[in-house]
């Protein structure tokens, strides 16, 4: 037998494993997780490149897979997140006594959350918050994505009770624009760090949008410049928001509802251990920061001493955050619900934009007054912060304090610190006297986004858990302080002297404080300078009846 | 004919100059800080008061010990001879370009009406200004430990009541240099040590001391 070309009898055999090659080849190409360098874990230094983890291969069909893929690891890790502020949205303030928390805390923005849970819980840490009966005791119900992601694919939509979109999803519903379904394989494989995009997934959009709450947190603090925060300047310091909020079995250090509002120390020594909150500026720089500082032996003799004598007064805040929303993002400063409702006439809702194409009507909400680079107003301030609760008693004709800033003027645990005052117009029940929920945001025919019925969206926050609704509701104007406290500026911005130390400086208004240049007393002044000018006045005609006397003797 | 008295010896016209060019940019740095006017700039009016006011400290250091060695603190001990004459000239006779009815000699530089004067400032004004001033300097370290509920208002209150005395006294003390044999005979006197004097009036001065 001939043949004229001599093939190897494991010819099968070989090109079998040939195919196979290519196949891995081009497996590894199309999942970057299998590649050792293109992975999160390498690029911050961790010594786990999660891509390869055969337990987050997937495929995965829920977010609560991915949590127990996570725990296979990480056995402690939901047990930590669930005894969090993030995941409990409930809180007992130690020195108030007050029961606070999101669960049942009311604000001047979207007001509440109860009937609204659905909407309002995409910025839970958890799955399924859609109502009352959640489980907070499951642990498969922790989403550590939404810290974890490190992809920026991971959306948690308003209206899904903390769900990403599993599946391609009409949203908002009736809209006919679709999400398309997450990714979760690729998501888990890539996780990391909690970034400030992570953080900031919620925190910059609280109240709504963008900016919208706090005014000295948003999105452009992901791309920061040096001039819109020193420390994370994108191309200085970097800072995560988790540098200064540093983060212990899952407790992130700092809180608006109880913070450090003063902290008259040295800076923390690493491992050592003391009661303190690390995300206080006085936690790295102590509270003698400035340079040049003599230790006041001859008094404030420098411009480090000078400034340093400050520091037992205001807050670092005081003086280097001068302005807030400096990013270009607005900060609402008030919303006036009372105006809300109005329609097209074919029975449409409106939206009204300003010149650079922010939103300052929307029919579901009413009237905002937004804000940039705004001035602080200053409060004396202990950390010491109580709210308005839903069963609290309000009086309608005055302005409600939402929250209240507590601080004794000079008192040595209290500072001036800057705040935005947000002013609020929202509704509230007329024979209760107390603050009414009202269901909003989920598409049903009470919510009054999609009905433009205060009656019945009033009624069903009651009934869902908020504060009874009798039937008459008003508005009442409302006010609600947020402490400033990011968006350090560079010390060449920090405030100068005179801002503060002239006649119409920036605490004219603050109590308990006396500064020179600012503050006299009108009477001494007169009393003072008339003195000296009678001695002035008296002395000149002194002098000119001596030249009158002298003009005469030199008549002949 | 007029001769010459040595009045003002070396340090004592040192310690006048330095202490004068002080006092103004104290004055100055001063009413800046209390918000009059601004020239400086705060921070920077707070500083140069600070350094001025430790530079003075030191200048009475030495001032009080030159003081105290050489006896010329009796030249601030008070009289009242011949103060009615005095105020009687300075408000009637010095018009009608009458002689001044005192005249200085090295024991006796001050005429009565200038030993209360600069006695006043020494006892008064000078005390009132620096324990305020130093109070006010030192609070931040002493409202802590010293003086817990001593209000800074009352402490600048009580340096701005020296301030508003001292630039009384300026006002007056710079227009009566003017009024000497000629105008500026006093502060030629304050410059050089030495003040002309007619020699009649010399004889006066020697008559009735």
């Amino acid at each position: 037998m001939r043949h004229a070309l001599a093939l190897p009898a494991d010819l099968p055999a070989r090109l079998l494993l040939l195919i196979c090659g290519l196949l891995l080849a081009a497996s590894a190409l199309a999942y970057p997780g299998l590649q050792p360098v293109a992975n999160a874990g390498a690029k911050s230094g961790s010594t786990a490149d999660h891509g390869r983890f055969k337990q987050l291969q997937g495929p995965f069909k829920s977010g609560e897979e991915v949590t127990e893929a996570c725990q296979q690891c990480h056995t402690e890790a939901p047990r930590q997140v669930m005894a969090t502020r993030h995941w409990t949205w409930d809180y007992t303030n130690p020195k108030t006594g007050q029961r606070l928390g999101k669960m049942s805390m009311l604000n001047s923005f979207c007001v509440g959350n109860r009937s609204n849970e659905a909407f309002c819980t995409s910025c839970h840490v958890g799955y399924g918050w859609k109502d009352d009966k959640f489980d907070f005791l499951s642990e498969r119900n922790v989403d550590c994505l939404v810290c974890h992601d490190t992809t920026g694919k991971y959306k948690k939509p308003a209206g899904l009770a903390g769900h990403p979109a599993y599946e391609r999803t009409e949203y908002p519903p009736g809209s006919g624009k679709f999400l398309e379904p997450v990714d979760l394989d690729f998501v888990a494989r890539h996780v990391g760090k909690s970034s400030r995009e992570n953080c900031g997934t919620c925190h910059y959009n609280g109240g709504g949008g963008d900016g919208v709450k706090h005014g000295d947190l948003d999105s452009s603090l992901n791309k920061a410049t040096h001039a819109l925060d020193v420390h994370m300047d994108k191309d200085g310091l970097n800072f995560s928001c988790a540098t200064c909020h540093q983060t212990e079995s899952h407790q992130v250090a700092g809180s608006r509802v109880a913070p450090t509002a003063a902290d008259p120390h040295g800076p923390l020594m690493r491992g050592k251990h003391e009661d303190r909150n690390p995300a206080t500026c006085q936690a790295c720089h102590g509270d003698k920061p400035h340079k040049g500082a003599t230790g006041g032996l001859l008094g404030s003799l420098s411009r480090g001493d000078q400034l340093n004598a400050h520091t037992r007064t205001l807050s670092c805040q005081t003086c280097h955050i001068p302005e807030f929303a400096r990013g270009g993002v607005p900060t609402k400063m008030s919303w006036d619900y009372s105006t809300a409702g109005r329609l097209y006439p074919n029975g449409k809702p409106m939206q009204i934009k300003d010149d650079k194409g922010h939103v300052i009507y929307d029919s579901r909400k009413g009237d905002f007054v937004l804000g940039e680079n705004v001035i602080p107003d200053y409060r004396w301030f202990d950390g010491t912060v109580t709210y308005t609760l839903q069963a609290d008693k309000i009086d309608p004709t005055k302005t409600v304090p939402i929250n209240a800033f507590h601080g004794t003027p000079g008192a040595p645990d209290a500072r001036i610190w800057p705040v935005k005052v947000f002013q609020g117009n929202q509704p509230y029940d007329k024979v209760n006297h107390t603050l009414l929920i009202p269901h909003t945001a989920i598409p049903d025919d009470t919510a009054y986004w999609y009905n433009f019925d205060w009656d019945k969206a009033l009624r069903a926050g009651a009934d869902a858990g908020g504060p009874p609704f009798s039937g008459e509701y008003g508005f009442v104007q409302s006010e609600m302080l947020w402490p400033i406290t990011h968006m350090v500026a560079p010390k060449e911005q920090a405030l100068n002297c005179v801002q503060c130390h002239s006649a119409q400086g920036r605490l004219k208004d603050v109590p308990g404080v006396w500064l020179p240049a600012q503050d006299r007393i009108e009477l001494l002044d007169l009393a003072g300078f008339g003195m000296a000018g009678f001695a002035l006045l008296g002395v000149l005609g002194h002098a000119g009846l001596r030249f009158a006397g002298h003009l005469r003797r030199r008549k002949p | 004919m007029s001769r010459r008295v040595y009045l003002f010896k070396r340090f004592e016209r040192l310690w006048h100059w330095s202490q004068a060019a002080l006092i103004i940019s104290m004055m100055l740095t001063g009413f800046e800080i209390h918000g009059s006017y601004s020239l400086f700039g705060f921070g920077k009016a707070v500083l140069f008061h600070g350094y001025a006011a430790w530079a003075l400290v030191t200048l009475w250091v030495f001032a009080v010990f030159w003081h105290f060695t050489t006896g010329e603190w009796k030249q601030y001990i008070p009289t009242f001879e011949k103060i009615l004459l005095i105020a009687r000239y300075y408000a009637r006779d010095i018009f009608t370009g009458a002689p001044h009815p005192f005249h200085p000699t090295p024991l006796r530089k001050h005429n009565p009406l200038q030993r209360l004067a600069y006695l006043g400032v020494k006892l008064f004004i000078n005390p009132l200004i620096w324990v305020s001033g130093l109070v006010y300097l030192y609070y931040p370290q002493l409202r802590e430990a010293l003086l817990p509920g001593l209000p800074l208002e009352w402490v600048a209150s009580a340096h701005l009541v020296g301030a508003f005395l001292m630039l009384t006294f300026f006002i007056v003390h710079v227009y009566l240099t003017t009024t000497g044999e000629t105008v500026f005979a006093h502060i030629k006197a304050m410059i050089t040590g030495w003040e002309e004097q007619d020699d009649e009036h010399e004889n006066t001065a020697a008559r009735k001391g």
